[in-house]
């Protein structure tokens, strides 16, 4: 049957901000709907709050709404839209749970909207715990024994039901398995529980048999209206169940499963599909499979596209989401081609000739207090995916392609913390899943230790660990080579250790010498990689899509074009600093190429992004970015130039030594860019342009760092050279805290000095976008921080057009930006940070490449700065592509971060110099205060409109802090505060109500957040430590609670703001993007 | 830890594969050291090697697994798909030692065991590319390492091949049997548990009959009687069944005369269903012809789509001959399935009589369970004639 002629507009919801658990998958999921159902000939409504996606780009979508992602506006949005059908499976979690939302309120049957893909009751009957039990046991799958509970009571009931402990615990209808948790004693189940209720919006959580230790499976299927299925993919975890699949080592297609076991799944997976009733689409069911008697038990199933499928589409060549797309639209699977092989229907079950490992990235060294073991809960923030031909290969590529700087399983000089491990401490290392626990199998099996050894502490399946025991073996017979020399020689050997996945960087570790010399000595032993297709079908057909990975063997299927051609280098996986904002522009600049008819040659390891989306480049190579990796594609492509300044800190790493091996690096030359992070040569150009700079100094020891800061005068802040979001960041405010920072947090030496800055109190801090051609340069924006410069800019929120800044201090941004631009000779773009003081401006960095705000400018101005700034690259000038001056809309953009801090109880979510933020949203509106409110609740900080509002801020914020309090009253918000903000109110005439400190006795602060009597709460750190300590507590269970928390005085000034001119209206108004952007032009 | 590993052998790749066009690939063996001719096809299911390698219908061809990583569920008593193995060789990139809780033996001694050479270290995909734009070719496998590589290249090229060869003697059983009196064999693990009462009895004709066929028939309450290739058709109605089989087989159905000439006296007689060799004799036998498909099917991932419900079913496939659509008599014979891929038959049914056939394979093993219903749809035309 063809596509539905009875609709015509289709909106589609995103998932919002990068957060644990949904990142760019729902981006690639979003593109790639948008593109199908636009291609289909519908009109599409796209509504996400999220500015970093390529989805939100006005290109893709007839209307594209940058609004929070609440029922309020998406009912707003409707009615102002009245679209005929609302499209909830792509955008995650976040889409399905507002889907069911709309629908039970009622919204989509009063204005005739139509759920397609799944609907509420399907959504329902997938992610209601005690529904999904009941269709699984009316089909006959088994289940570990579980029972919900709706209170902490009956949970205690249950848990005599079902036995000894462990137990899981999963909340109901939250992402990533937020709140979830396994409880190995009766106090781990009361917490788990308590907090599990609250996360769940339906206070439910499944106290679970536990089936720890099991292998885990998942298959991704497809289904169509005429009851087609089809498995796209099926996944393996190496990590046995108790890990989220999330936070898993996982491989493609599963490896231990005869196929009379894989059929089972495959009959079970699809029956499970009928059964919750999803009509069209794409969806992930999740399996454990008991190692000693194989018996399967389903865990769950996701009516939706997911993380996993992106995997799988990723892993396949199969586009799972484009495909759901059309399938929502009333196409069968046989009616849509295979893009890959042109030839064959999307009605097949793709089949692949290589392995394919993903292994998640932590953040854990940004969260010093959070618990690192792994468990059902989330909690990694990226991850990376590698193809190989065998599982060696595939594994050391993930490991590599990983960017912790391990170049492999290990081999590489990376591991010796691990080898003074007591085995005590090994054998609970092995035990405890944890992000390091990969490394630690291989410091097992060089103890000696057996596969059977292993596999009891892990309980990772025999078959992944003996090709980690061999690799681990390999090493010796790779040394045996006595030196490079002798690998050079014995050419079969040198081969073999490449067919393992061994990287150059191993092998010269293993033979004491350089990488150059080994890659020198594997060219003249004609040791280089062929270059293998992913063509969903194991070359059974000719494949038309250009989709490469590196292997070694016969002959390479690449074959490069005579055409002009870029590479692209990509940003790698998602961490804290380094996201989907470089992804968006990476995936600009090949955008932009391609329209400029020059051939792009994407290279990435994200499985998550569009950048990996096989139409996205003309090449792609899913590559792990190092040296080694990059140079073979670049060599074999014959480029002529890479881009390194999109993909964030990876590429930039890689920029000096790809140009000393031949690579052309075009725009900003690498020196340029490099010279800019060195401090000397900065401060000599900010000196020759006479721009102010902070006092500062550059520290090679403690000594010398006591020195500076006392010349330059307390408070300082430290920091240590070329880091990626200010990781070991902070303010110091005096010589003992300098000296502890000195001795605990870095380790300063000749090679890696520490930076020591004047910091500037009560400084506006503001970011600069630029783009410059060599001769001309425009600014994109000025961004004014919300926060006071201290805080990293990219946990900040700032705001276009800057409110506070005089026009002379404008002027002088704008002088200082382009002198430098013109210094550095800038051929693309440029972010500068400054601190202004009054009429002073103070650089506090530049940094001549993309940087995170540019989609989020691009987005506000209405020009897509990376795709001018990736023509300015080939040659283009600004004035040739029409670019020539700053545009200041009349509109007000603020972007707002975005933090994980519900994924770490007890941690501290205190704004500092590190960045702690996964992602940001954007507020647009016409007034600057609802903007920011409208940035507020998109980032989950639903402010209250009315209700008690608890202030507790420290001494230095206190000043001017009545008026902002007066403005609340005004509003009639009850105050509550703790004894000195009490005080200080109380002598502004201001009544408030005293609350108890924590240290004050009962009630305080924490007992009114558990009996829900605050409902907003501001509170700005103290310097002092145990009230410190007692504040940390406070913040963390408001955030557990889901209670705002402001704690910056600029922030609650904002809001404030924001909520005076919401006044009496109460309800925000919506506006697309394209309308914005049309008011710029006009 | 383990001190068995064989790197240096993997190195030495002293076993080959040499093609009629002149290719070697070197490899190591991992099975018996011999050597054998055969026709190299590939076959891009990921799992089910164990079934591949005892199904019949592979003799006289060397198997490439287009799938790298084999040998990791090892060897079961469970899994089989006949007494012994049948094809002449296993061609793979990579070897592993077996990981299942099924697992009694492993790969590598399962062949050396049924003296059936492998060569592993091969780059499969390269061979599969090869054999994709050459169509099959004929291929020597030396891993016994005793012979030159030219010698190797000129025994491929000197080999008959499987055209118009009739392999179907070669592997049928040599005597009559009743199937699975005790359900034992067919009550194996994740097939079922129960099994219905048998209450119809057919006679299917073993042209290399893979086992998961016997065990589809018992589970729809069918007992069978397995008779060898060349029964007569009146020694097969002497049983009177309540319907006939024709099996799955080997190599080419145009040499397989005697068939064709026993299956033309029984349709019409009692109601027939083909599978695969049997779906093709079928066609042959009701005046159809057979031509040979470039590289074959063989594979679990072949989309066919039933044309009656417009249904689309996800098919495990093997064979390099199938039945030219034009050949057909379509006033006797219609189409009733049809390979999306290629447009190919797939299916066939007699007008007139109650008899069809397809060229997949319902009972799968290996591959998805998307077709089974055409065994309940067989005990139906038994029911109905």
């Amino acid at each position: 049957m063809p596509k539905r002629s009875d609709i015509h507009k289709i909106m589609l919801i995103g998932s919002g901000p990068i957060v644990i658990g949904q990142a760019c998958e729902f981006d690639y999921s979003g593109v790639q709907a948008c593109k199908a159902l636009r291609e289909e000939g519908f009109e599409v409504v796209l509504v996400n709050s999220n500015p970093a996606t390529i989805m939100t780009d006005p290109e893709f979508a007839d209307r594209t709404y940058i609004e929070p992602l609440t029922t309020e506006i998406l009912t707003r949005i409707i009615k102002r839209e009245r679209p005929d059908a609302l499209l909830p499976t792509l955008g995650g979690q976040t889409a399905l749970n507002l889907g069911i939302a709309l629908s039970d309120s009622g919204v989509l049957a009063k204005y005739n909207v139509e759920m397609i893909g799944a609907n509420a009751e399907v959504i329902r009957k997938a992610e209601d715990r005690d529904l999904f039990k009941k269709a699984m046991k009316k089909i006959g799958m088994d289940l570990p024994l579980s029972f919900s509970a709706h209170t902490i009571e009956q949970a205690r009931e249950v848990r005599l039901k079902i036995g000894p402990f462990p137990l899981i615990i999963r909340p109901g209808f939250t992402l990533g398995g937020t709140g979830g948790g396994i409880a190995y004693d009766e106090k781990d189940f009361e917490e788990i529980v308590t907090r599990g209720l609250f996360y769940s919006p339906t206070n439910e959580v499944l106290i679970e048999e536990s089936i720890l230790g099991w292998k885990e499976f998942e298959l991704e299927v497809m289904r169509d209206h005429a009851d087609n299925c089809v498995v796209i993919c099926s996944i393996e975890n190496l990590d046995p169940m108790g890990v989220h699949t999330g936070d898993s080592i996982t491989v493609a297609p599963a490896q231990t499963l005869t196929d009379r076991e894989y059929q089972r799944m495959r009959d079970a997976s699809i029956a499970v599909m009928r059964e919750i009733g999803v009509d069209t689409g794409g969806s992930n069911v999740q399996w454990a499979i008991n190692p000693d008697d194989g018996r399967m038990v389903i865990i769950e199933m996701n009516p939706r596209v997911s993380r996993s499928s992106a995997l799988a589409s990723k892993a396949t060549g199969f586009p799972i989401a484009k495909i759901a797309a059309k399938l929502a639209v009333g196409y069968t699977l046989d009616e849509i081609s295979n893009d890959i092989t042109k030839e064959t229907p999307a009605s097949f079950e793709p089949t692949i000739d290589y392995v394919v490992t993903k292994i998640p990235r932590f953040a854990f060294e940004k969260f010093a207090a959070a618990d690192d073991t792994l468990n059902t809960q989330m909690k990694s923030v990226g991850e990376a995916m590698a193809i190989g031909r065998t599982f060696k290969q595939s594994l050391q590529k993930a490991l590599r392609s990983l960017e912790i700087n391990h170049y492999g399983y290990g081999a590489d000089g990376r591991d010796a913390a691990f080898k003074e491990m007591d085995d005590e401490t090994l054998t609970a290392e092995l035990v405890r899943p944890n992000a390091a626990r990969i490394f630690l199998t291989r410091e097992a099996f060089r103890r000696g230790w057996s596969v059977e050894d292993v596999h009891d502490l892990t309980n990772i399946d025999p078959w992944f660990l003996r090709h980690m025991e061999e690799l681990t073996a390999y090493e010796d017979e790779i040394a045996s080579a006595g030196s490079l020399d002798g690998l050079r020689r014995d050419v079969p050997l040198f081969r073999q250790a490449k067919e393992f996945g061994y990287s150059d960087r191993q092998i010269a570790y293993l033979l004491q010498t350089s990488e150059g010399e080994v890659r020198a000595a594997r060219a003249d032993a004609g040791i280089t990689p062929i270059f293998g297709l992913v063509d969903t079908c194991a070359a059974e057909f000719k494949a038309f899509t250009p989709y490469f990975y590196s292997t070694y063997g016969e002959s390479s299927e690449a074959v490069p074009s005579d055409r002009r051609k870029i590479m692209i280098i990509g940003g790698g996986p998602n961490r804290i600093g380094q996201g989907i904002e470089f992804d968006y522009c990476c995936v600009h600049a090949s955008f932009a190429l391609r329209e400029a008819n020059i051939e792009t040659i994407m290279v990435n390891s994200n499985p998550e992004t569009v950048s990996t989306d096989y139409d996205t480049s003309d090449r792609l190579y899913f590559e792990p970015l190092t040296l080694e990796d990059v140079l073979h594609i670049y060599r074999h492509e014959k480029c002529d130039g890479a881009i390194v300044q999109f993909g964030g800190q990876t590429p930039l790493n890689l920029a000096k030594d790809l140009e000393l091996n031949g690579v052309n690096i075009v725009g900003t030359k690498p020196d340029s860019i490099e010279a800019a992070e060195d401090r000397k040569f900065f401060q000599e150009m900010a000196q020759r342009l006479n721009i102010r700079q902070p006092r500062n100094g550059i520290a090679v020891s403690a000594e010398e760092a006591v020195e500076i800061a006392e010349r330059i005068g307390y408070p300082v802040l430290v920091r240590p050279s070329f880091v990626l979001g200010g990781r070991a960041m902070a303010i110091v405010y005096d010589h003992e805290m300098l000296t502890r920072y000195m001795t605990d947090a870095v380790e300063a030496s000749e090679d890696r000095p520490v930076l020591i800055d004047q910091y500037l109190e009560g400084a506006v801090e503001v970011d600069v976008d630029c783009l410059s051609d060599g001769t001309d340069s425009v600014i994109g924006a000025i961004m004014e921080h919300v926060e006071l410069a201290g805080i990293h800019s990219g946990d900040s929120a700032c705001m276009i057009p800057p409110a506070n800044l005089s026009a002379e201090a404008e002027a002088t941004i704008r002088d200082y930006t382009f002198s430098m631009a013109r210094d550095l000779n800038v051929c693309g773009l440029m972010n500068v940070q400054y601190a202004v003081k009054g009429n002073d401006v103070y650089v506090i960095e530049v940094n001549p490449r993309a940087s995170r705000t540019v989609p989020f400018v691009s987005k506000a101005i209405g020009v897509p700065l990376a795709k001018l700034a990736a023509l300015v690259m080939t040659g283009q000038k600004l004035s040739d592509l029409g670019f020539t001056s700053q545009i200041v809309p009349a509109h007000h953009s603020v972007k707002e971060a975005v933090f994980p801090f519900n994924r770490f109880p007890g941690i501290d979510i205190i704004l500092t110099p590190e960045m702690k933020s996964t992602g940001e949203v954007m507020g647009i509106d016409a007034q600057p205060g609802i903007a920011f409110l409208k940035s507020q609740a998109a980032a989950g900080n639903m402010l209250p409109t009315s209700g008690n509002v608890f202030l507790s801020v420290r001494d230095s914020d206190k000043p001017g802090l009545e008026t902002v309090v007066r403005s609340l009253q005004e509003l009639r918000y009850g105050i509550q505060s703790t004894s000195g903000t009490h005080k200080y109110l109380k002598e502004h005439g201001i009544e408030s109500t005293r609350v108890m400190k924590i240290s004050e006795g009962h009630p305080n602060a924490i007992d009114l957040i558990e009996s829900a009597s605050l409902d907003w709460i501001v509170n700005t750190p103290s310097e002092g430590a145990t009230q410190r300590q007692d504040e940390i507590k406070m913040r963390s269970h408001a955030v557990l609670r889901g209670i705002p928390i402001t704690t910056t005085v600029h922030g609650l000034r904002a809001a404030v703001n924001g909520l005076v001119t919401l006044g009496s209206a109460s309800q925000m108004d919506v506006c697309s993007l394209q309308e914005y952007h049309e008011a710029i032009g006009s | 830890m383990s001190s068995d590993w064989n790197w240096r052998q993997q190195r030495d790749k002293s076993a080959y594969l040499a093609l009629e066009d002149g290719t070697v690939l070197r490899g190591y063996s991992f099975g018996a050291s011999t050597d054998r001719v055969g026709e190299v096809i590939f076959n891009t299911g990921m799992a089910g090697y164990q079934e591949i390698l005892t199904d019949p219908s592979y003799a006289g061809q060397l198997v490439t697994m287009t799938y790298p990583e084999i040998g990791n569920t090892g060897i079961n008593q469970e899994d089989r798909e006949s007494r012994r193995l049948f094809l002449n060789g296993f061609i793979t990139h990579s070897q592993n030692r077996a990981s299942n809780w099924r697992s009694d033996q492993s790969l590598s001694d399962c062949l050396v065991a049924a003296d059936v050479p492998a060569i592993a270290g091969i780059d499969t995909r390269a061979l599969t590319t090869r054999l994709r734009d050459k169509g099959s070719l004929k291929g020597y496998l030396c891993a016994s390492g005793a012979l030159a590589e030219a010698e190797g290249i000129a025994a491929a090229r000197e080999w008959e091949g499987l055209d118009g060869q009739d392999y179907a003697s070669r592997v049928t059983c040599d005597d009559a049997y009743t199937w699975d009196e005790d359900g034992s064999l067919t009550r194996s693990w994740g097939i079922t548990e129960d099994l219905p009462e048998a209450d119809l009895s057919i006679v299917a004709i073993d042209f290399g009959i893979k086992w998961n066929i016997l065990r589809s028939m018992r589970r729809s309450g069918i007992n069978v009687h397995v008779v060898p290739a060349t029964t007569s058709a009146d020694d097969i109605l002497k049983h009177n069944p309540d319907g006939i089989f024709l099996s799955n087989g080997p190599a080419d159905p145009d040499a397989v005369t005697y068939a064709i000439d026993t299956v033309s006296h029984l349709i019409g007689k009692k109601p027939i269903m083909g599978i695969c060799l049997g779906h093709q004799i079928l066609g042959l036998a009701c005046g159809g012809k057979r031509f040979r498909l470039k590289f074959g099917h063989h594979g679990c991932n072949h989309p066919v789509k039933d044309l009656a419900t417009d249904r689309v079913e996800i098919t495990s496939q093997n064979h390099n001959f199938a039945i030219d659509a034009d050949s057909l008599d379509l006033s006797k014979v219609e189409i009733t399935h049809i390979n999306l891929n290629d447009q190919t038959v797939e299916g066939i049914r007699h007008r007139n009589e109650p008899m069809f056939g397809v060229q997949y394979h319902p009972e799968s093993s290996p591959g998805p369970h998307d077709p089974f219903y055409l065994f309940d749809r067989f005990r139906a035309m038994i029911e109905n004639a």
